[in-house]
């Protein structure tokens, strides 16, 4: 088991935001997690990727056999997770291919490998830079600034190209895209998928969810996981909207 | 207790010593200028907080030290300087030890004919005409306190002169080392740059010192632009925590002439920069631009003036610090936009980083405006580092030290970057990143 969840619970500002989450993910699967605004969808991908700002009062999360909630961000991301964020910062003054330097050579480092020299990681940026479409001239610019929405998720999607991670967490990584840029993100996302990874796509529509297929669906709703099925969750849920998942619960609580 | 000196009946009295050492010089007509000071000198006070130009400095450390302006010949090595010479490469070098010029440091390449660089005490020696036509006119004594002990003590300082039309390519860098070992030394350079007409010149003022000493430096700047002069000034500080430093820039800007100044500084325990331009004339630009970085229990106060007497002129200044532990920080920055300075552009900001919940930055943009027809802006910003880039730079697998030298790297980007020397920008990258980088 690559993650698994046990009735995590978190809160920011004094507010319960995440009420028992129970999730288990394995390596080569891809999950969706979806639910209405306000469910607690992006809280969950940022807890895991361990902003402070969230104080998880209750439940644990096992990575790797690894107490997750114990690392600092940082080390998360060394042992492999990754966030691709709903609202990538803007970081005037710092170049892409800066950041992207110093992430791979601390992430080696912490691994006990070797740094790249500037050859090596060159060729790395190039490469990679193709699965997603993005021009070279990105690389040095500053982080973000005056990039589009769509360039700011395709450069989401690169960083993740080039950290090449194990868990990847793709926040809302389709909001704001126009089409044929959904497209380029998914192709990306799904060039990226191998046997020992896996990939949770939270998402508020199932549109995305036409490109990077999951093998499971998740629906968030005040905070807990109300229902869970395979792909076909999504087209359902599409159809009925979210009120038939609302109602539902509604039920179950009676 | 502590003893606090007089430190204006110790001045007084240190002139008579002063005197005796100028020898046959005393007789010359330039030195009716240090005694009209000296006697200046005595009617003015001390600065305290209660003067609104030091509301926010006390001045007060500095009266606990006795500071001579005499002592021994200090030895100093070439080698010593190697380290503060910035594309270590062979340039044009000036150097300064406690505030007496070294002709056997110093080395000048390339210079054109027709261009003095040198030492105020030589020119004072052959009676410089144009020395004497600039000096004092700009850093006038008046009220300034520190500006009129200098001129009663002037000795020696740099002095550049470039005629008209002529270019200087390569950076002219002076040194000013401090090196005093147990003796607490003051030193009062005295500087004088003139750029003719349509000429061009870079000059690096590089204040250093590679020991914790005690030390005081009083140093005066005046700069001349005339017009269709391009003048870039950097001026850098690399000082013992333990040194004062108290300094004064005037620049006189006439037609369609290019200033821009640079500052850049880890401080020291006290010090304070008054850096003031004026438009004399249509058309000239001026850029002051400024970055502090300090820890401890440091003092640094900036204080500027841009001076919009006429039309059709613009600056531009930005003034960024960085504040760790105790420090404090002062930005004092006024642009003055006169009546008939119509046409006028404007532009101020200034922005700290607090490292720490103990750092004061105390912040004060003022904009006086007497015309109508202008555009002004100014600002003031002070924060933290952004918590939500750090976040943002560590879920990438990059940890706090590195995160932090990053964001600091990239406040302090925009100072560094509109400075125009490639080599130069380097030694200052790599200035920061030891400083941040643990």
């Amino acid at each position: 088991m690559l993650l698994e969840i046990k009735n995590l619970h978190a809160n920011i500002e004094g507010n319960e935001i995440l009420k028992g989450i129970n999730l288990k993910i394995d390596t080569g699967e891809v999950h969706a997690i979806m639910g209405p605004n306000g469910s607690g969808k992006s809280t969950l991908a940022t807890v895991l990727a361990g902003r402070e700002e969230y104080e998880v009062t209750e439940g644990e999360v096992l990575y790797n056999g690894k107490n997750l909630l114990d690392l600092s961000p940082e080390d998360r991301a060394r042992e492999g997770v990754f966030l691709a964020f709903q609202y990538p910062v803007e970081i005037p003054g710092v170049s892409n291919t800066n950041l992207l330097k110093t992430a791979v050579n601390e992430i080696r480092k912490y691994r006990g490998e070797e740094e790249l020299d500037a050859m090596e990681f060159l060729t790395l940026l190039k490469e990679k830079s193709k699965l997603v479409e993005l021009d070279q001239k990105f690389l040095s610019r500053s982080v973000n600034e005056g990039f589009s929405g769509g360039e700011k998720k395709r450069n989401e999607i690169f960083q993740m190209a080039v950290l090449n991670p194990t868990l990847s967490i793709l926040d809302e990584t389709d909001s704001g895209l126009d089409i044929d840029a959904l497209k380029i993100v998914a192709n990306g996302v799904n060039k990226l998928k191998r046997k020992d990874n896996a990939t949770i796509v939270v998402t508020h529509y199932q549109r995305l969810l036409n490109y990077i297929v999951p093998d499971f669906v998740h629906v968030l709703y005040q905070g807990k996981i109300v229902k869970s099925g395979g792909k076909e969750l999504a087209l359902e849920l599409e159809e009925k909207g979210y009120d038939w998942v609302k109602n539902g619960k509604e039920e179950v609580a009676v | 207790m502590e003893n606090k000196i007089d430190i204006k009946q110790y001045f007084i009295n240190q002139f008579d010593e002063f005197e005796k050492s100028l020898n046959g010089e005393k007789t010359s007509e330039f030195h009716k200028l240090r005694k009209d000071a000296i006697s200046k000198f005595t009617q003015l006070n001390f600065p305290t907080q209660k003067d609104e130009e030091w509301k926010y400095t006390n001045l007060s450390p500095l009266l606990k030290h006795n500071f001579s302006q005499f002592i021994p010949k200090q030895k100093v090595s070439s080698e010593k300087l190697n380290k503060f010479l910035f594309d270590k490469m062979e340039h044009s070098l000036l150097v300064f030890v406690n505030g007496s010029y070294s002709p056997e440091l110093s080395k000048l390449i390339d210079i054109p004919a027709g261009i003095i660089v040198g030492s105020l005490s030589e020119e004072l020696k052959k009676n410089n005409t144009v020395m004497k036509k600039h000096f004092g006119n700009y850093a006038k004594n008046e009220n300034y306190f520190f500006t009129t002990l200098s001129t009663a003590f002037t000795r020696d300082g740099a002095f550049i002169y470039i005629p008209d039309g002529k270019v200087v390519e390569d950076p002219i860098h002076i040194i000013f080392l401090s090196q005093s070992g147990n003796e607490k030394v003051l030193t009062q350079p005295r500087n004088l740059f003139v750029a003719g007409k349509n000429s061009q010149v870079t000059i690096i003022e590089h204040y250093v010192s590679d020991e914790e000493s005690i030390y005081f430096t009083n140093s005066v700047t005046e700069i001349v632009t005339d017009e269709n002069a391009v003048v870039d000034h950097i001026k850098l500080q690399e000082e013992s925590k333990k040194s004062f430093h108290i300094a004064r820039m005037e620049v006189d800007q006439e037609r369609n002439s290019k200033f821009s100044s640079h500052l850049i500084s880890s401080g020291a325990e006290i010090s304070r920069n008054d850096f003031n331009a004026r438009f004399n004339d249509l058309g000239s630009e001026c850029m002051l631009n400024g970055l502090f970085m300090i820890d401890g229990e440091q003092l640094f106060d900036a204080h500027t003036m841009i001076d919009h007497a006429k039309p059709h002129c613009n600056s531009h200044e930005h003034y960024k610090g960085i504040l760790e532990d105790k420090s404090k920080g002062v930005f004092n920055g006024k642009v003055m936009v006169r009546r008939d300075a119509q046409k006028t552009n404007a532009f101020q900001e200034n922005n700290t980083i607090l490292l720490s919940d103990d750092a004061v930055m105390d912040t004060k943009p003022q904009l006086e405006i007497f015309a109508d027809d202008v555009k002004c802006s100014h600002g003031a910003t002070i924060g933290k580092l952004n918590d939500e880039a750090k976040f943002y730079l560590k879920s990438r697998g990059i940890g706090e030290e590195s995160a932090t030298s990053i964001l600091i790297h990239a406040f302090a980007s925009d100072v560094i970057t509109s400075i125009k020397i490639p080599a130069l920008r380097d030694y200052l990258e790599e200035i920061i990143s030891k400083r941040f980088n643990g």
